[in-house]
């Protein structure tokens, strides 16, 4: 026991001192956040640069309806279609649109004239606020006050409401189940071929270094292996909550400089567009301070965080010892080929029968798959942020743990034989051997 | 006296093979015990089962009287033919690392190794990753690793090979002195005149079983074959005829002015005095000794033919 120690921190700190993990670990997070707040910047950068808009309306419509903001200001103007064009060839507008008088009465067609690409949401703009006073005038037309259809439109909240056999009410939001538990099965995915995988060419080093021999003659090769397992395993974890800290730490710091600079400025300065969304912030925030609280209330964390590094430990160790015996049987990692797809099958199922099952986390694929110890640490964690029965969670968990106290068992068995293996490059055949000495 | 180790009719099968039949081995204490054998013979799987990397299928083996036990390894050191280290560590690292699986203190294994270092003259190389030696440097690190513990029983697999001549010596004066201290050791290698030079004992196995042991010089006599060398000073001119009517075989001879060089081969029933006792009115003699077998020989003829077939694979 005292060996595995040993052996345990050798694993760890040659692992945790090396540059790539300084790397991984700080590059990590920066990543993440930057998933996180680039959206964020993206949608307070939407500055194309001003827009110069000549507005050529034949029908009269439209005049002194669009209204002008930081990107866009309009000129109403009134000139042949052709000399305006060559105006925008010099440069003294960048956009003509042109309103043709209808054929019928009621104009539908515009056309928008300029010499570079147009930005998707300059047209839109101008799309939109053509249509809608087409509409308002349509309705108008037909003795329909607008404010009446505005007041009718109505913004439903649906809110899904789980009972629980104790009596108890939970809401649930499916989007955020949806994105949590594909976030956590394709964190687990990931974690286990990267930490598995490790674990394998750690093995395949101390063959072809022919230490292991020499390490052999003073532990146990199951010592050796489980040493080697768990060490790594440390690592992942390690990379994990620093990975959470990081990037909880490094959002906290954007949302707290972004909240006290940006927020302030952007209600007393904002731009006619902006400072419209900013006049309904106080009753929307509101609102969404409360869904947000719901929502966070409705997530069950301690089940969540504490089912991720069950299934993470469970699935990396049941296949850290499958990746063991690969490591121990071959001599190069070229050599690994052959048995990698067999044990990497079912952790790709998993994933990819995953985005079938956030549709149906309740059916049978979902519940036997999650059951099943080679796929559940997948599928598992798709489905607990939906709420998973405790019985099932207990089996599934427990299989877990048989299966992977079943690999380390075969792993074992063919990698004390294989260490000690040079030279050949063996076929299944030879595993079965090795197994049954 | 006891023997250190006891190797009672030890049995390992693998699959398609039959590594060790039945062999049975006493290693004396305080003495260098050679473990001879063609390739494939077994000794990497006696060492083996000796170190407790795999067990035996059938057998025992006792070590002072007492079965191997896991925390017998702490008291044996080996030095494994396919040896290495990790490329990416540091020596004194990795010297420590090493010893403090084979029980030590992290202090003991410092102070032990700083020693060993300066006797070997690498102290410089303790800060050096093992990528950066060339492979005897990294042979001396992993010797130095393997006797740090100060094991009872050392076993050296081919400890001479990637060594310069040079150092070789060096190793095999350190071998010589360990055993003066007090350690038993098991030495196997193919270098039978390394062998004739360290080791007080062997054992010579082959395809499994054991097919001789004993001390090195009784082993040489008792498969003496009574060939002698003798030179002589003048020889009388009929020197030729004079022999053909003695009991001997003429094996070769060299003629030089003035004097004869002979090899000759009796049998077990004249001894060396009457042999020499013939010689003498043959001329001056100068030089009379018998030729006992060299280690090698004797390998060649047990061994024979199978040591052949396995040497041409």
């Amino acid at each position: 026991m005292n060996k595995i120690i040993l052996i345990l921190k050798r694993e760890y700190l040659t692992r945790v001192k090396k540059k790539s993990f300084i790397i991984m670990t700080f590059l990590g997070p920066l990543m993440m956040a930057a998933l996180m707040i680039v959206p964020v910047v993206l949608a307070t950068m939407q500055n194309i640069g001003e827009k110069n808009i000549a507005v050529l309306d034949e029908t009269n419509w439209f005049i002194g309806k669009f209204e002008q903001d930081d990107n866009m200001q309009f000129h109403y103007v009134f000139d042949s279609v052709d000399s305006l064009k060559k105006q925008v060839l010099q440069g003294q507008y960048d956009l003509l649109v042109y309103i043709p008088r209808p054929e019928l009465n009621i104009p539908v067609n515009a056309e928008i004239y300029s010499n570079r690409q147009i930005p998707l949401n300059v047209s839109s703009y101008i799309k939109n606020t053509m249509g809608k006073e087409v509409e308002t005038k349509k309705l108008l037309a037909s003795g329909i006050d607008p404010d009446v259809i505005k007041s009718a439109k109505a913004t439903i909240n649906l809110v899904t409401i789980r009972l629980d056999e104790d009596g108890g009410e939970t809401k649930s939001f499916t989007e955020i189940n949806v994105a949590l538990g594909l976030f956590g099965s394709i964190l687990i995915y990931f974690f286990i071929f990267i930490f598995g995988s490790q674990v394998m060419r750690g093995i395949i080093e101390e063959k072809t270094s022919r230490i292991v021999e020499v390490i052999v003659s003073s532990v146990r090769p199951f010592e050796l292996m489980m040493g080697k397992i768990t060490g790594i395993a440390l690592v992942g974890l390690t990379q994990f909550l620093l990975w959470v800290i990081l990037t909880g730490s490094i959002y906290g710091i954007f949302m707290l400089i972004y909240g006290v600079a940006e927020g302030p400025q952007a209600l007393t300065t904002g731009s006619p567009i902006t400072s419209q969304a900013d006049q309904m912030l106080p009753e929307m925030d509101n609102e969404a301070v409360i869904k947000i609280f719901e929502v966070v209330d409705a997530i069950n964390f301690p089940v969540i965080i504490g089912s991720f590094i069950f299934y993470f430990l469970g699935g990396y160790l049941l296949y850290a010892a499958l990746f063991a015996a690969i490591g121990s049987a071959v001599d190069n990692e070229a050599d690994t080929q052959q048995f990698m797809l067999p044990v990497s099958i079912p952790l790709i199922l998993g994933l990819v029968v995953s985005n079938f099952i956030v549709n149906n986390p309740e059916g049978p694929l979902a519940f036997w798959l999650s059951i099943i110890p080679f796929t559940s640490p997948v599928v598992m964690m798709v489905r607990i942020p939906f709420g998973v029965a405790y019985t099932e969670l207990a089996l599934s968990m427990a299989l877990l743990v048989v299966g992977f106290l079943f690999t380390t068992w075969i792993a074992a068995k063919i990698y004390r034989t294989g260490i000690l293996m040079y030279g050949k490059k063996p076929g299944y055949k030879e595993l079965w051997k090795w197994l049954r000495y | 006296m006891q023997a250190y180790l006891n190797i009672q009719e030890v049995t390992k099968r693998y699959a398609n093979h039959l590594a060790l039949d039945n062999v049975s081995l006493e290693i004396p204490q305080n003495k260098i015990f050679g473990l001879l054998g063609p390739n494939g013979a077994g000794k990497t799987s006696l060492i083996r089962i000796i170190n407790q990397i795999t067990a035996p299928d059938s057998g025992l083996i006792l070590l002072k009287g007492q079965n191997l036990h896991a925390d017998h390894v702490t008291r044996i050191g080996y030095l494994p033919e396919e040896r290495g280290l990790y490329k990416k560590m540091k020596v004194g690292e990795q010297a420590i690392y090493l010893a403090r699986l084979k029980g030590m203190t992290k202090a003991e294994a410092q102070k032990k190794l700083k020693d060993w270092f300066a006797k070997f003259d690498i102290l410089d190389w303790w800060d050096r990753k093992v990528e950066e030696l060339s492979k005897g440097m990294q042979q001396k690190i992993q010797f130095i690793v393997t006797v740090l513990h100060q094991p009872e029983l050392l076993i050296f697999d081919e400890p001479f090979s990637g060594f310069d001549p040079i150092n070789v010596n060096l190793l095999k004066a350190e071998i010589l002195k360990l055993r003066d201290q007090g350690a038993t050791i098991i030495f196997s290698t193919h270098n039978m005149a390394s062998v004739e030079e360290l080791c007080d004992q062997i054992a010579l196995i082959n395809q499994g079983k054991k097919v001789l042991e004993g001390e090195v010089n009784a082993l040489k006599e008792a498969n003496r074959n009574y060939t002698y060398s003798c030179e002589l000073n003048h020889p009388v001119t009929d020197w030729q005829s004079t022999l053909d009517n003695l009991p001997v075989e003429l094996l070769g001879s060299e003629v030089l002015p003035n004097k004869i060089k002979l090899r000759l081969k009796t049998n077990s029933t004249l001894n060396s005095n009457e042999l020499l006792t013939m010689m003498i009115p043959l001329g001056a003699l100068t030089s009379f000794q018998e030729l006992l077998p060299s280690m090698n020989d004797i390998f060649i003829q047990k061994v024979g033919k199978t040591a052949k077939s396995a040497s041409d694979e």
